[in-house]
């Protein structure tokens, strides 16, 4: 028994044998016999060099260039292949004194000896010129090339946006960015990120002692092409946002035109701005904490995310509302009773043109009460919430209160309350039209942003529809360019185009008519159609117009803001609208005069008026 | 006294003592090349891996002196209560651990951590080889057979609770003692039929599988029939097949975790992932395959040394030694740790204390899992599965248990004269 045991012994030395045997004739296989690995078997580091595709360029509607890539070049080093540096060369080089070089080294080493770290970021091609000649001297450095934005007229900053490093938190979402990748960080940068960015590759490639590359890596099979980014072909004016930019250079507020047929956006400032240069390279670190913490805001794009009280200009789309529903008709007249709401001086109203052209506060206190209270065909009564409603529906198609999906981040939706809101505001159903009256004159609970209101300025430009507004036409390449199809859609408010006309002539009214509030906007042959508001609020009140022209055929639509101008929509937002349409439509301002007036003409009230800013911000 | 301290160095294994020193030093100046850099170039320096691994070294010397100075029966007297602590110790790690790389297996104790499963192979080898030297056992008995087991499972589950699946694993080996002291071979057929069931009825579909299977069986009947082998035998095995075919289905899916899956799926070529579960492997093959014959010189390895292979000091550290000392250094270490399995074996049968000859068989068999399952696994031959290679890799609690556990053996065998 003990004998026949002690036997097994030898089943246990067989399997110890067997798996030694077999280990060893795979050891044979993989380190003698398979040729594959022992073409690893130098002593030549492999580098992975990440080959970063040209960004795509952006151009403006004329094919100006707006933006362009710089190549520059960072310098890397990986610690641990350092050997027999010339230290004072590399620093006299690279314009650092020697505790700037052992500050960097120490942060190089601490994040890995292995990998490779940057030492200087964002050379200049010039400056690098002298350090490529001296690179072989020095092991373990190497040079990365990448691009920078670039733009070269310095304007639309809000448009075009900035590209910055990666953070941690957008490394973590979407694995495709690594530490020190660049993505855009806000306007079309962002909005158009992975059209424009392409696809990163990489190339392994092998360098020998003295760090000269030796070609690439198994003939680059382990390489992976990278695909550049596609350029965008802008709707932007180059000339028309220039001058736009001129006309707000010492003012706050915003301009945004549009083309009323297509929805394309001609030119697009939120005041204050600044050279997007600034926050290119190595210097944007300071400039942007700057900006972020200029009194004035820079960074906060006033057009798509201010929201203003609309002001009188929203009786325009109070009167169409009022008409597509049949509670006034064309020929309808209110009397000027002050006792309702403040009005300025002026003869009664006595058709719905005459209103929108006198800009009447009782009138439209008049119509949005026949609005409102309109009997509800369910109940037989007059029911507020019933009006109400429908209301909201025709606010709605008109671009109000939504988001416009214009391709840019962080539009804000402007706000139109409807009766959810005002039955928690008022805790039931205690409110009425008596409540609410102020929404007729655009004062109230209504907020609208710069864009939707450019947007309704096109909508009575085409006599009821609008194409959402939106800044890429095309992109792809010079040779094949994509039509951006995500614009093509009308969208319709149902309005007849009847009423249309009436709002058409009453804003024609407004501009070339005695007893119009906008008659500085008038040009001599070209018909222009406006209208005013002024939107109230602590601090002097904003001036603001929107308009179109020509009347027939409308090329632009434009909507102009002030902030804190006293003196209404007539004195300033009018005559700088004015200017643009002009400066659009005939390539050249021939009202010198006026031009140059309000060039130079600063009206806001200066700062700090933090309060309201921030309260407009954070809504 | 002084006979007796003669007698040990006269009967001690030195031919063992040198292997293991042999090991020891190439795992060091392994973890020195796979490491190295020019910053702490000193071979000595504390705060790095090597430095901290000449402690280790220090101190496994010093707990393998001790043993060699006290009485051989200590250990053998003290073998349940060796089991219990270290029980105690993992109950503890569970609670209180440290986790490391998903497996809660660790008591850190500053810069330093204790990982108590090392060292639970080998007071579960002691306990063992205590339970089965009694005097009325016999494996043939069920009462045997359960005790047995119930010592094997119950570090088992503990060290499988940490998530530290490949050193639970290794608990499986002790299947070979239970073999040696007269454990049935059908249980030892039994359970490498049923591993490869579980590979093939992952590489084919279970339905086909099932399919060979009763073809095979029908066959294999009709061409020993005339052996009058009962119908039902072959009905029973061919049963038992299919129930574990089916099976591993349910056991793959829902037992195992992801990543072990992956694993498995690309080691058996299922799953192409260069980048990601491939990665190790792949990297850990083109190291070792680009060492050629020679190897490319010591810290001369561009593969190891470029963190290529990711753990290359601690469980890959044979890419090392097959990266800059080739086919040759592998050879040798395969081969040194087969000297090594062989002598043990030798040593074992030559005790003539039954307690000696059992944990000389444990201490064979747990080498033989943890050099199987590290080096199988870095040539791409099995899954990736964490474990250390014995006396190589870096770790304290891993140097320290091998050392207690090989050392404890020594001892018995230096005293195998002695009267039992």
């Amino acid at each position: 028994m003990k004998n026949t045991l002690s036997s097994r012994r030898f089943v246990l030395m067989g399997i110890f044998i067997t798996v030694g045997i077999i280990y060893i004739i795979r050891l044979l296989f993989l380190q003698v016999f398979d040729d594959s690995y022992a073409q690893l078997a130098n002593r030549n580091a492999l580098r992975f060099v990440t080959q970063y595709p040209a960004r795509g360029l952006i151009y403006d509607r004329n094919g100006e260039l707006l933006v362009y890539n710089e190549l520059v070049y960072d310098l890397m080093v990986v610690p641990r292949q350092v050997k027999n540096l010339d230290t004072a060369l590399l620093c006299k080089l690279v314009g650092i004194d020697r505790d700037q070089f052992n500050a960097r080294m120490d942060k190089a080493v601490k994040y890995s000896t292995y990998a490779p770290s940057s030492f200087e970021k964002q050379i200049s091609k010039e400056d690098f010129g002298s350090i490529q000649e001296k690179l072989y001297m020095f092991q373990g450095f190497f040079a990365q090339s990448r691009t920078l934005r670039y733009y070269p007229h310095s304007v639309a900053c809000h448009v075009l946006g900035y590209v910055g490093e990666v953070n941690e938190n957008t490394i973590k979402k979407n694995p495709y960015y690594k530490k020190g990748d660049y993505i855009g960080m806000s306007g079309m940068e962002k909005y158009y990120e992975e059209i424009l960015r392409g696809t990163k590759g990489s190339k392994i490639t092998l360098v020998d002692v003295h760090n000269r590359e030796k070609g690439s890596f198994q003939d680059g099979k382990y390489d992976t092409a990278s695909v550049a980014g596609q350029n965008l072909y802008s709707s932007i004016d180059l000339e028309l946002q220039k001058y736009a930019e001129k006309l707000m250079a010492n003012k706050r507020g915003s301009i945004v035109a549009i083309e009323p047929s297509t929805g394309e956006i001609l030119c697009f400032v939120s005041a204050p701005f600044f050279d997007p240069n600034l926050l290119v390279g190595r210097v944007r670190g300071n400039n942007y904490m700057e900006l972020l913490n200029d009194i004035s805001k820079p960074l906060f794009n006033r057009a798509l995310m201010a929201e203003y009280p609309p002001g009188s200009i929203f009786k325009v789309a109070q009167a169409m509302i009022a008409l597509d529903m049949g509670v006034i008709s064309p020929e309808t007249g209110f009397g000027c009773d002050k006792s309702l709401v403040g009005c300025h001086n002026h003869p009664a109203a006595s058709t719905v043109r005459e209103a929108i052209k006198m800009s009447c506060n009782p009138y439209f206190y008049r119509v949005y009460q026949r609005i409102i209270q309109q009997t509800n065909p369910n109940t037989g009564k007059g029911d507020s919430k019933y009006g109400l409603s429908l209301w909201d529906e025709e606010m709605y198609k008109m671009g109000f209160g939504k988001k416009l999906e214009i391709d840019l981040p962080d539009s804000k939706s402007g706000f139109i309350p409807d009766t959810t809101f005002y039955s928690r505001i008022y805790k039931g159903d205690s409110w009425n039209f008596y409540t609410i009256y102020s929404n007729s004159i655009g004062q109230g609970e209504v907020g609208v942003i710069p864009l939707q209101m450019a947007n309704f300025a096109a909508i009575v430009a085409n006599r009821g529809w609008y194409i959402t507004p939106h800044l890429v036409k095309y992109f792809g390449d010079e040779n094949l360019k994509k039509r951006n199809t995500k614009y093509v859609q009308k969208h319709n408010t149902l309005i007849s185009r009847e009423y249309w006309d009436i709002a058409v002539e009453g804003m024609y009214g407004v501009v070339h008519e005695p007893g119009g509030t906008a008659r500085r906007a008038r040009i001599d042959d070209i018909a222009v159609c406006g209208k005013t508001g002024t939107a109230q609020n602590a601090g002097a009140d904003h001036s603001v117009f929107i308009c179109f022209a020509p009347k027939d055929n409308p090329k632009i639509a434009i909507s102009v803001y002030v902030e804190n101008a006293a003196g209404g929509g007539g004195t300033w937002a009018a005559p700088i609208a004015s200017l643009v349409a002009e400066k659009y439509i005939r390539k050249d301002v021939l009202r010198k005069d006026v031009e140059q007036t309000y060039i130079e003409a600063a009206p806001c009230q200066s700062l700090p008026l933090r309060k309201y800013i921030q309260k407009s911000s954070s809504d | 006294m002084e006979r007796r301290e003669r007698g040990i160095l006269e009967n001690i294994d030195w031919t063992t003592i040198l292997i293991y020193f042999v090991l020891v030093f190439i795992g060091w100046i392994s973890i020195y090349s796979a490491v190295f850099d020019e910053v702490h170039s000193n071979i000595f320096d504390l705060d790095t891996r090597y430095g901290k691994q000449m402690i280790w070294i220090g101190i496994s010397t010093l707990i393998a002196l001790f043993i060699i100075v006290i009485d051989p029966k200590f250990f053998s007297q003290t073998a349940y209560i060796w089991y219990g602590l270290f029980i105690i110790m993992l109950l503890a790690v569970l609670a209180i651990g440290s986790e490391t790389k998903g497996a809660k297996s660790w008591f850190g104790v500053g810069d330093f951590g204790i990982q108590p499963s090392e060292f639970a192979k080998a007071t579960t080898a002691l306990a063992l080889a205590k339970i089965l030297s009694g005097i009325e056992i016999d494996m043939k008995d069920l009462k045997t057979k359960i005790s047995a087991i119930t010592i094997v499972a119950i570090p088992m589950i503990l060290v499988l609770l940490q998530n530290d699946t490949g050193s639970a694993l290794v608990f499986f080996i002790f299947v070979l003692v239970l073999f040696r002291e007269g454990l049935s071979l059908s249980v030892l057929i039994f359970g490498v039929g049923v591993a490869i069931l579980f590979i093939l009825s992952l590489l084919i579909n279970p339905y086909v599988l099932i399919g060979i299977l009763f073809a095979v069986t029908t066959i294999t009947w009709i061409l020993f029939r005339s052996r009058k082998l009962s119908l039902l035998l072959f009905i029973g095995l061919f049963a038992v097949a299919s129930g574990v075919v089916i099976s591993v289905g349910y056991v793959y899916d829902n037992a195992l975790g992801s990543h072990q899956k992956d694993r498995i799926e690309v080691l058996l070529g299922q799953k192409k992932d260069p980048q990601g579960v491939e990665y190790n492997v792949n990297q850990s093959k083109i190291a070792i395959g680009s060492g050629g014959f020679f190897g490319k010189g010591f810290l001369n390895g561009t593969q190891t040394k470029y963190n290529f292979v990711p753990e290359q000091d601690t469980d890959f550290i044979f890419c090392t030694v097959g990266e800059e000392w080739g086919f040759v250094g592998s050879v040798t270490i395969v081969g040194l740790f087969l000297a090594l399995m062989l002598r043990l074996v030798r040593m074992a049968e030559r005790q003539r204390s039954k307690f000696s000859r059992i944990y000389g068989y444990c201490v064979a068999s747990i080498l033989f899992a943890h050099f199987t399952i590290n080096i199988g696994m870095t040539i791409g031959l099995l899954p990736v599965i964490g474990i250390p290679l014995p006396f190589l890799s870096y770790g304290g609690s891993s140097l320290m248990s091998f050392t207690f556990l090989l050392f404890i053996f020594i001892r018995q065998d230096a005293s195998r004269m002695d009267l039992v």
